[in-house]
């Protein structure tokens, strides 16, 4: 998909670019569920997963890809699911009138 | 699904993540944030699923039942103080996972018999070292949080020299690898080497210094991602590899800062270690301390106007942060104007206070940053100090031989009275005796900081 390095390259320096710009923004208030949310996105792996466990005859790659599904699943799913928890519980002041 | 339609999905899925982490500016949109990031990762799975490689599903469905059983189970189980150990596990499995992938892919090379070229194989390498030394860095770092472990650094005669050892052992084994890439010794070496580097780069690291190493760990296994991307040549992981990265070194950046300390010195001083300590004086030439009681606070906030809570790890420990947002509810329908007092590095985790103090429904408004509240202090009646130490500590001011001299804190020093809920004189974890104890406008109370706020909400009852 990516066959020149240096358009990879390219999209790693413009992306860690727009990541700086995008999370210094975050408030400290939202910093565990930022961490949380962001390790949820990193489980992004997954999809190397999937590739590697369904393309080919069983073989190690395969199970090394089974694992790889169940912890980036882990990763994803209670990233995603932690994350919302905690976020429902940010709350503002009700009004006191 | 044809070839140039995929791309699109990982671009549609990037581009999710992005606004995903956007909308984290404010906690009114953050829900919505994480709502895009998920469908966003839906997008990437669902697109790779059509990918024609792709022939087996068995294996797949196996994979994501066990793994979204045992997240799910996680993520609604754990407690809200249990947060940091969350976030270390599943740091460590985002590693994992990459380094098993990027593992993966080399042994399709050796099987098929064809050499990695171009970047690929630097790229494998990395993924792996990076990937192993996050899941074996992580899983230390959660048997420390959860005490598994002690929380005090692990140290050892030559500790250095054989870090230094194992890292440039694991650099010939990648160079190695990266020249070598079907020599599949070289390749066990190094999984080796990245797996014993995690572990014992992460032991000697204290508690208190965990949110800095947590930090870290996630720009790790973002970047154990972004590596794993140019593997398989995917521009989906690069591109949520290296936001997950940046967000990680962001992060690790305001820790450190918010200790006044550099990165190289947190991973490898050993801070808090006991033999670490010179030149602080102990508490015999700093005269006595006074214990008082719930009741004395309720005496003083009976009178005060305003009052700021600090809370610190001990807050955490002590599940005190309900009991806490009682305390503050009697003290508001009092006419008291009550804030919270948040340290960066308070707790062990970034953001961990304000997690625990949204979970006791606290508003959001109410918790204010260090540098915004900081001037605020000489103009309150009460700073009530919970289970924090360091991070008040003013030896970080003004004693030049302390070795927490230059951390910004939180100065409760200048409100009227400042009283702090301490289980006993022992110092924290810097090892650092603490001087705000022994001035004349602080009361210690001593105890277990839940029974102790739980007493004062009685307390405030009946007096007032």
């Amino acid at each position: 998909m990516l066959g020149d390095p240096a358009v990879a390259l390219t999209i790693l320096v413009l992306s860690l670019f727009v990541g700086f710009e995008v999370i210094s923004k975050v408030p400290p208030l939202l910093h565990t569920p930022l961490m949380s949310g962001s390790n949820a996105i990193s489980g992004i792996t997954i999809v190397g997963a999937l590739l590697a466990a369904g393309s080919e005859e069983r073989t190690l790659s395969t199970v090394l890809g089974f694992i790889a599904i169940v912890v980036a699943t882990i990763n994803v799913i209670g990233g995603f699911v932690v994350t919302h928890r905690m976020l429902a519980m940010f709350k503002q002041k009700p009004d006191r009138s | 699904m044809s070839d140039s339609l995929i791309p699109l999905a990982y671009l549609a899925a990037a581009v999710l993540f992005i606004l995903g982490l956007h909308n984290l500016s404010s906690p009114r949109t953050a829900p919505r944030g994480n709502t895009l990031a998920a469908v966003g990762m839906l997008i990437a799975v669902v697109a790779t699923l059509l990918v024609e490689e792709i022939v087996d599903y068995t294996v797949i469905l196996a994979g994501v039942v066990v793994g979204s059983t045992i997240g799910v189970v996680l993520a609604l189980r754990i407690q809200m103080t249990a947060m940091p150990q969350m976030v270390a596990l599943l740091n460590g499995f985002g590693g994992a996972a990459s380094a098993l992938v990027a593992s993966a892919e080399l042994l399709g090379y050796a099987r098929r018999g064809e050499s990695p070229e171009g970047v690929v194989p630097i790229a494998i390498v990395l993924g792996v070292l990076i990937g192993g030394m996050t899941f074996t860095g992580s899983l230390i770092a959660f048997a420390k949080l959860q005490e598994l472990l002690g929380g005090a650094p692990i140290t050892y005669r030559g500790q250095q020299v054989v870090n230094a050892m194992l890292g440039l052992g694991a650099l010939g084994l990648g160079v190695g690898v990266a020249l070598h890439p079907l020599d599949l010794n070289l390749f066990t070496g190094l999984v080796i080497t990245a797996l014993a580097l995690g572990v014992l780069t992460v032991i000697p690291i204290g508690g208190a210094d965990m949110p800095v190493v947590i930090s870290l760990l996630n720009a790790y296994s973002g970047l154990a991602a972004c590596a794993t991307g140019f593997v398989l040549g995917n521009s989906g992981l690069v591109i949520s590899g290296s936001l997950v990265g940046a967000s990680g070194i962001i992060l690790t950046k305001i820790m450190c800062d918010a200790m006044n300390r550099s990165l190289a010195n947190v991973l490898f001083s050993a801070f808090g270690s006991v033999t670490q300590s010179p030149g602080s004086p102990g508490a015999e030439d700093r005269g006595t301390v006074t214990g008082y009681t719930p009741e004395d606070a309720a005496i003083i906030f009976s009178n005060a106007r305003s009052a700021i809570v600090v809370p610190g790890y001990g807050m955490a420990v002590a599940q005190a942060q309900h009991a806490v947002r009682s305390l503050v509810d009697e003290l508001e329908l009092r006419g008291v104007r009550v804030k919270y007092a948040i340290h960066p590095v308070a707790g062990r985790m970034p953001g961990h206070m304000n997690v625990l103090l949204a979970e006791a429904k606290v508003p959001y408004e109410q918790l204010v940053e260090m540098d915004e509240i900081n001037p605020e202090f000489p103009e309150t009646d009460v700073a009530l100090v919970i289970g924090a130490n360091d991070v008040v500590n003013p030896d970080a001011l003004t004693a030049k031989e302390s070795p927490l001299y230059g951390m910004p804190i939180l100065d409760v020093g200048r409100s009227t009275y400042v009283f702090v809920l301490k289980r006993s004189m022992n110092p924290g974890f810097a090892g650092v005796q603490n001087p705000l104890f022994y001035n004349d406008n602080t009361m210690m109370i001593f105890g277990d900081a839940k029974a102790t706020v739980m007493k004062m909400v009685e307390a405030v009852r009946e007096y007032s």
